[in-house]
Protein backbone atom coordinates (compact mmCIF):
# COMPACT_ATOMS: atom_id res chain seq x y z
CA UNK A 1 0.00 0.00 0.00
CA UNK A 2 1.30 3.53 -0.70
CA UNK A 3 0.01 6.82 -0.37
CA UNK A 4 0.15 10.04 -2.37
CA UNK A 5 0.32 12.11 0.40
CA UNK A 6 0.98 15.12 -1.44
CA UNK A 7 -1.72 16.82 -2.67
CA UNK A 8 -3.08 20.05 -3.90
CA UNK A 9 -6.65 21.68 -3.34
CA UNK A 10 -8.32 24.79 -4.44
CA UNK A 11 -11.46 25.96 -5.41
CA UNK A 12 -11.95 26.22 -9.11
CA UNK A 13 -14.64 27.17 -11.46
CA UNK A 14 -17.00 25.07 -14.33
CA UNK A 15 -19.37 25.05 -16.36
CA UNK A 16 -22.66 23.54 -15.24
CA UNK A 17 -26.22 23.24 -16.50
CA UNK A 18 -27.29 25.62 -19.07
CA UNK A 19 -23.29 26.65 -19.36
CA UNK A 20 -23.96 28.74 -15.51
CA UNK A 21 -20.12 29.00 -14.58
CA UNK A 22 -20.42 27.91 -10.50
CA UNK A 23 -17.28 27.50 -8.41
CA UNK A 24 -15.93 23.50 -7.11
CA UNK A 25 -13.62 22.29 -4.58
CA UNK A 26 -10.86 20.35 -6.05
CA UNK A 27 -8.33 18.24 -5.19
CA UNK A 28 -5.72 15.92 -7.03
CA UNK A 29 -2.24 14.49 -5.83
CA UNK A 30 0.51 16.39 -6.39
CA UNK A 31 2.76 13.75 -7.85
CA UNK A 32 3.56 13.49 -11.66
CA UNK A 33 0.59 11.02 -13.71
CA UNK A 34 -2.79 10.42 -14.10
CA UNK A 35 -5.49 9.93 -12.11
CA UNK A 36 -8.94 8.87 -11.83
CA UNK A 37 -11.70 11.42 -10.67
CA UNK A 38 -14.14 11.28 -8.62
CA UNK A 39 -17.12 13.65 -8.26
CA UNK A 40 -18.30 14.14 -4.88
CA UNK A 41 -21.99 15.10 -4.55
CA UNK A 42 -22.51 17.01 -1.24
CA UNK A 43 -25.54 16.71 1.21
CA UNK A 44 -28.28 19.28 1.20
CA UNK A 45 -27.64 21.17 4.17
CA UNK A 46 -24.83 22.11 1.56
CA UNK A 47 -21.02 22.66 0.67
CA UNK A 48 -19.30 21.96 4.12
CA UNK A 49 -15.59 21.53 5.51
CA UNK A 50 -16.69 18.05 6.15
CA UNK A 51 -17.68 17.56 2.12
CA UNK A 52 -14.27 19.32 1.81
CA UNK A 53 -12.36 16.90 3.75
CA UNK A 54 -13.94 14.33 1.59
CA UNK A 55 -12.32 15.48 -1.58
CA UNK A 56 -8.72 15.63 -0.26
CA UNK A 57 -9.66 12.43 1.26
CA UNK A 58 -10.31 10.50 -2.59
CA UNK A 59 -7.18 13.32 -3.19
CA UNK A 60 -4.84 11.35 -0.57
CA UNK A 61 -5.89 7.89 -2.11
CA UNK A 62 -4.61 8.86 -5.47
CA UNK A 63 -7.59 10.26 -7.14
CA UNK A 64 -8.37 13.91 -8.95
CA UNK A 65 -11.10 14.56 -6.92
CA UNK A 66 -13.80 17.39 -7.40
CA UNK A 67 -17.27 18.78 -5.69
CA UNK A 68 -19.07 21.36 -7.40
CA UNK A 69 -21.09 23.64 -5.35
CA UNK A 70 -24.66 22.76 -6.09
CA UNK A 71 -26.03 26.40 -4.70
CA UNK A 72 -23.39 28.31 -6.69
CA UNK A 73 -26.26 30.47 -8.20
CA UNK A 74 -27.31 32.04 -4.78
CA UNK A 75 -24.03 34.18 -5.11
CA UNK A 76 -21.30 34.84 -2.77
CA UNK A 77 -22.32 33.83 0.79
CA UNK A 78 -21.09 31.33 3.53
CA UNK A 79 -22.02 28.10 2.28
CA UNK A 80 -24.30 27.89 5.67
CA UNK A 81 -26.46 30.90 4.69
CA UNK A 82 -26.68 29.72 1.14
CA UNK A 83 -27.87 26.13 1.68
CA UNK A 84 -30.29 28.07 4.24
CA UNK A 85 -31.95 30.26 0.94
CA UNK A 86 -31.65 27.49 -1.10
CA UNK A 87 -33.85 24.91 1.68
CA UNK A 88 -36.23 27.92 1.96
CA UNK A 89 -36.53 28.11 -1.88
CA UNK A 90 -37.74 24.46 -2.01
CA UNK A 91 -34.40 23.02 -3.11
CA UNK A 92 -32.50 22.61 -6.18
CA UNK A 93 -34.02 20.83 -9.11
CA UNK A 94 -32.98 17.44 -10.40
CA UNK A 95 -32.59 18.54 -13.63
CA UNK A 96 -30.41 21.41 -12.47
CA UNK A 97 -28.22 19.03 -10.10
CA UNK A 98 -27.68 16.16 -13.35
CA UNK A 99 -26.48 19.29 -15.58
CA UNK A 100 -24.32 20.62 -12.56
CA UNK A 101 -22.51 17.20 -12.14
CA UNK A 102 -22.84 16.12 -16.30
CA UNK A 103 -20.41 19.55 -15.78
CA UNK A 104 -18.34 18.27 -13.18
CA UNK A 105 -17.44 14.73 -14.93
CA UNK A 106 -16.10 16.90 -18.24
CA UNK A 107 -13.94 19.46 -16.27
CA UNK A 108 -12.17 16.48 -14.81
CA UNK A 109 -11.95 14.73 -18.25
CA UNK A 110 -10.47 17.89 -19.64
CA UNK A 111 -7.83 18.18 -16.99
CA UNK A 112 -4.80 17.08 -18.58
CA UNK A 113 -4.05 14.71 -15.27
CA UNK A 114 -6.86 12.56 -16.10
CA UNK A 115 -7.36 8.48 -16.85
CA UNK A 116 -10.69 9.09 -17.96
CA UNK A 117 -12.05 7.15 -15.32
CA UNK A 118 -14.80 8.62 -13.20
CA UNK A 119 -16.24 7.96 -10.40
CA UNK A 120 -19.39 9.37 -8.66
CA UNK A 121 -20.32 9.59 -5.00
CA UNK A 122 -23.11 11.18 -2.63
CA UNK A 123 -24.41 11.46 0.98
CA UNK A 124 -27.16 11.93 2.28
CA UNK A 125 -29.40 14.11 -0.42
CA UNK A 126 -26.23 13.63 -2.86
CA UNK A 127 -26.13 10.06 -2.55
CA UNK A 128 -29.62 10.02 -4.01
CA UNK A 129 -28.03 12.70 -6.37
CA UNK A 130 -25.95 10.25 -7.66
CA UNK A 131 -28.31 7.78 -8.11
CA UNK A 132 -30.24 9.24 -10.74
CA UNK A 133 -27.19 10.56 -12.67
CA UNK A 134 -26.04 6.66 -12.59
CA UNK A 135 -29.42 6.33 -14.23
CA UNK A 136 -29.63 8.82 -16.31
CA UNK A 137 -25.56 10.86 -17.13
CA UNK A 138 -23.53 8.97 -19.57
CA UNK A 139 -19.89 8.20 -18.92
CA UNK A 140 -20.23 7.54 -15.08
CA UNK A 141 -17.85 4.11 -14.59
CA UNK A 142 -18.85 3.52 -11.21
CA UNK A 143 -21.14 5.38 -8.65
CA UNK A 144 -21.30 5.32 -4.57
CA UNK A 145 -24.58 5.55 -3.23
CA UNK A 146 -23.94 6.66 0.63
CA UNK A 147 -27.58 6.64 2.34
CA UNK A 148 -29.21 8.47 0.01
CA UNK A 149 -32.83 9.18 1.13
CA UNK A 150 -36.04 9.67 -1.38
CA UNK A 151 -34.52 7.10 -3.75
CA UNK A 152 -37.90 5.39 -2.86
CA UNK A 153 -40.74 7.50 -2.69
CA UNK A 154 -44.00 6.12 -0.90
CA UNK A 155 -45.72 9.81 -0.69
CA UNK A 156 -46.32 10.72 -4.20
CA UNK A 157 -46.82 13.74 -2.87
CA UNK A 158 -43.60 14.00 -2.39
CA UNK A 159 -43.06 14.47 -5.84
CA UNK A 160 -43.03 18.14 -7.17
CA UNK A 161 -41.16 19.76 -10.36
CA UNK A 162 -37.89 20.01 -8.93
CA UNK A 163 -37.92 16.47 -8.14
CA UNK A 164 -40.50 14.91 -10.36
CA UNK A 165 -39.28 11.03 -10.95
CA UNK A 166 -38.42 8.95 -7.91
CA UNK A 167 -34.81 7.73 -8.63
CA UNK A 168 -36.15 3.78 -8.06
CA UNK A 169 -38.31 4.43 -10.86
CA UNK A 170 -35.33 5.00 -13.51
CA UNK A 171 -33.42 1.69 -12.24
CA UNK A 172 -33.59 0.38 -15.70
CA UNK A 173 -31.44 2.56 -16.88
CA UNK A 174 -28.66 2.10 -14.43
CA UNK A 175 -25.21 2.24 -16.56
CA UNK A 176 -22.80 1.02 -14.24
CA UNK A 177 -21.94 -0.54 -10.82
CA UNK A 178 -23.51 0.45 -8.13
CA UNK A 179 -22.26 0.10 -4.20
CA UNK A 180 -24.65 1.32 -1.68
CA UNK A 181 -23.72 2.18 1.70
CA UNK A 182 -26.44 2.16 4.47
CA UNK A 183 -27.32 2.34 7.85
CA UNK A 184 -29.70 -0.13 9.40
CA UNK A 185 -30.67 2.55 11.77
CA UNK A 186 -30.91 5.17 9.57
CA UNK A 187 -35.08 6.59 9.22
CA UNK A 188 -34.85 7.97 5.97
CA UNK A 189 -33.48 5.88 3.75
CA UNK A 190 -35.22 2.74 6.15
CA UNK A 191 -33.84 -0.82 6.12
CA UNK A 192 -37.03 -1.33 4.39
CA UNK A 193 -36.69 1.25 1.53
CA UNK A 194 -32.93 -0.25 1.11
CA UNK A 195 -34.53 -3.61 0.85
CA UNK A 196 -36.82 -2.69 -1.88
CA UNK A 197 -34.13 -0.62 -3.83
CA UNK A 198 -32.18 -3.79 -3.62
CA UNK A 199 -35.27 -6.08 -5.23
CA UNK A 200 -35.42 -3.77 -8.11
CA UNK A 201 -32.15 -3.63 -9.16
CA UNK A 202 -31.90 -7.06 -8.67
CA UNK A 203 -35.01 -7.59 -10.96
CA UNK A 204 -32.95 -5.85 -13.56
CA UNK A 205 -30.19 -7.71 -13.17
CA UNK A 206 -27.90 -4.92 -12.22
CA UNK A 207 -24.63 -4.86 -11.17
CA UNK A 208 -24.53 -3.66 -7.30
CA UNK A 209 -23.25 -4.74 -4.05
CA UNK A 210 -25.13 -2.87 -0.88
CA UNK A 211 -23.49 -2.75 2.60
CA UNK A 212 -25.69 -2.50 5.55
CA UNK A 213 -24.55 -1.68 9.13
CA UNK A 214 -25.78 -2.44 12.20
CA UNK A 215 -25.00 0.36 15.17
CA UNK A 216 -25.34 2.70 12.28
CA UNK A 217 -28.25 5.12 10.99
CA UNK A 218 -27.68 8.50 8.37
CA UNK A 219 -24.39 10.11 8.00
CA UNK A 220 -22.01 7.40 10.15
CA UNK A 221 -18.79 8.67 7.96
CA UNK A 222 -19.67 12.24 9.12
CA UNK A 223 -17.09 12.76 12.09
CA UNK A 224 -18.90 16.10 13.37
CA UNK A 225 -21.92 14.42 14.01
CA UNK A 226 -23.15 12.23 16.99
CA UNK A 227 -23.89 10.06 14.07
CA UNK A 228 -20.36 9.02 13.38
CA UNK A 229 -19.57 5.46 13.88
CA UNK A 230 -15.68 4.74 13.58
CA UNK A 231 -15.77 1.23 13.05
CA UNK A 232 -18.66 1.17 10.61
CA UNK A 233 -17.49 3.93 9.00
CA UNK A 234 -14.01 2.24 8.27
CA UNK A 235 -15.07 -0.50 7.04
CA UNK A 236 -17.46 1.29 4.59
CA UNK A 237 -14.34 3.81 3.62
CA UNK A 238 -12.64 0.42 3.02
CA UNK A 239 -15.64 -0.63 0.85
CA UNK A 240 -15.56 2.39 -1.56
CA UNK A 241 -11.75 2.18 -1.88
CA UNK A 242 -11.81 -1.03 -2.87
CA UNK A 243 -15.39 -0.47 -5.39
CA UNK A 244 -13.32 1.93 -6.56
CA UNK A 245 -10.19 0.57 -7.27
CA UNK A 246 -12.07 -2.18 -8.85
CA UNK A 247 -13.80 0.15 -11.27
CA UNK A 248 -11.77 2.88 -11.55
CA UNK A 249 -7.99 1.97 -11.73
CA UNK A 250 -6.82 1.37 -15.20
CA UNK A 251 -4.01 -1.12 -15.38
CA UNK A 252 -1.79 1.96 -16.57
CA UNK A 253 -2.91 4.54 -14.07
CA UNK A 254 -0.76 5.57 -11.25
CA UNK A 255 -3.13 5.59 -8.10
CA UNK A 256 -2.93 4.05 -5.15
CA UNK A 257 -4.67 0.73 -4.57
CA UNK A 258 -5.89 1.84 -1.23
CA UNK B 1 -34.56 13.52 6.96
CA UNK B 2 -33.10 15.18 4.05
CA UNK B 3 -36.02 16.79 2.74
CA UNK B 4 -36.92 20.46 1.93
CA UNK B 5 -39.67 20.69 3.88
CA UNK B 6 -40.00 24.14 5.69
CA UNK B 7 -42.26 25.49 7.38
CA UNK B 8 -42.95 29.50 6.66
CA UNK B 9 -44.12 31.69 9.83
CA UNK B 10 -44.80 35.54 8.78
CA UNK B 11 -43.40 37.40 11.97
CA UNK B 12 -43.11 41.51 13.43
CA UNK B 13 -39.95 41.74 15.02
CA UNK B 14 -35.95 42.38 15.42
CA UNK B 15 -33.17 40.31 15.08
CA UNK B 16 -29.12 40.60 15.32
CA UNK B 17 -27.21 38.81 13.56
CA UNK B 18 -23.61 39.19 12.06
CA UNK B 19 -24.24 43.01 10.69
CA UNK B 20 -25.93 44.19 13.78
CA UNK B 21 -29.80 44.74 14.52
CA UNK B 22 -32.11 43.65 11.35
CA UNK B 23 -36.25 44.19 11.30
CA UNK B 24 -37.49 40.48 10.42
CA UNK B 25 -40.38 39.32 8.40
CA UNK B 26 -40.09 35.78 8.00
CA UNK B 27 -39.06 32.10 10.22
CA UNK B 28 -38.28 29.35 7.96
CA UNK B 29 -38.47 26.20 11.11
CA UNK B 30 -37.15 22.79 9.91
CA UNK B 31 -36.13 19.59 11.63
CA UNK B 32 -33.48 18.10 9.99
CA UNK B 33 -29.86 17.65 9.66
CA UNK B 34 -28.29 20.35 11.30
CA UNK B 35 -25.56 21.96 9.48
CA UNK B 36 -23.28 23.33 13.07
CA UNK B 37 -24.82 20.76 15.44
CA UNK B 38 -23.62 17.78 16.41
CA UNK B 39 -26.67 16.59 16.76
CA UNK B 40 -28.29 13.72 13.79
CA UNK B 41 -31.25 16.18 13.74
CA UNK B 42 -31.90 19.74 15.07
CA UNK B 43 -35.39 22.37 15.18
CA UNK B 44 -33.57 24.83 13.03
CA UNK B 45 -35.28 28.29 12.49
CA UNK B 46 -33.94 30.86 9.84
CA UNK B 47 -34.97 34.11 10.83
CA UNK B 48 -34.54 36.72 7.90
CA UNK B 49 -36.57 39.55 6.06
CA UNK B 50 -37.53 38.25 2.91
CA UNK B 51 -38.70 41.93 1.77
CA UNK B 52 -35.12 43.26 1.77
CA UNK B 53 -33.86 39.90 -0.27
CA UNK B 54 -33.81 37.23 3.07
CA UNK B 55 -29.65 37.12 2.33
CA UNK B 56 -28.77 37.79 5.71
CA UNK B 57 -30.69 35.62 8.47
CA UNK B 58 -30.35 34.72 12.65
CA UNK B 59 -30.40 31.01 12.63
CA UNK B 60 -30.54 28.37 15.50
CA UNK B 61 -30.34 25.02 15.66
CA UNK B 62 -31.88 23.34 18.84
CA UNK B 63 -32.30 19.54 19.94
CA UNK B 64 -36.16 18.67 19.33
CA UNK B 65 -36.44 18.19 23.83
CA UNK B 66 -35.25 21.86 23.79
CA UNK B 67 -37.28 23.48 21.12
CA UNK B 68 -40.51 21.95 22.64
CA UNK B 69 -39.40 23.37 25.93
CA UNK B 70 -38.49 26.61 24.65
CA UNK B 71 -42.09 26.30 22.89
CA UNK B 72 -43.06 26.23 26.64
CA UNK B 73 -41.53 28.97 27.62
CA UNK B 74 -42.38 31.30 25.17
CA UNK B 75 -46.13 30.81 25.99
CA UNK B 76 -45.85 31.29 29.53
CA UNK B 77 -43.45 34.47 29.07
CA UNK B 78 -46.32 35.57 26.89
CA UNK B 79 -48.82 34.48 29.54
CA UNK B 80 -47.21 35.94 32.52
CA UNK B 81 -46.49 39.42 30.18
CA UNK B 82 -50.03 39.98 29.37
CA UNK B 83 -51.46 39.04 32.58
CA UNK B 84 -49.14 42.06 33.83
CA UNK B 85 -49.93 44.22 31.06
CA UNK B 86 -53.73 42.95 29.72
CA UNK B 87 -53.62 46.32 27.51
CA UNK B 88 -50.74 45.05 25.31
CA UNK B 89 -52.21 41.72 24.86
CA UNK B 90 -52.23 40.55 20.95
CA UNK B 91 -50.42 43.67 20.17
CA UNK B 92 -49.71 42.55 16.35
CA UNK B 93 -51.67 40.48 14.85
CA UNK B 94 -49.43 38.51 12.20
CA UNK B 95 -51.02 36.21 9.46
CA UNK B 96 -49.45 32.47 9.79
CA UNK B 97 -48.89 31.00 6.56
Amino acid sequence: MSYYQGLQAETVTFRGHNGDQGEAYYARPTRAGKFPGVVVIHHLPGWDEWIMEVVRKFAHHGYAAISHHLYFREGNGSPDDIGARVRAAGGVADAQVMGDTAGAMAWLRAQPNATGKIGVIGFCSGGRHTYLAACTLPGIDAAVDCWGGNVVVDNPKDLNDKRPVAPIDLTEKLSCPLLGVFGNDDANPTADQVNRTEAVLKKFGKNYEFHRYDGAGHAFFNWARDAYRPEQAADGWRKVFDFYRRYLVAPAASVAAE
Amino acid sequence: MCSYIVEKAALVGSAKGRKGWMRIDTANVYFDHPYYSTLDHVLAIDFTNEGEGGRDRVAIELSADSARALIARIEAALASGEAAHPSLAAPHAVAAE
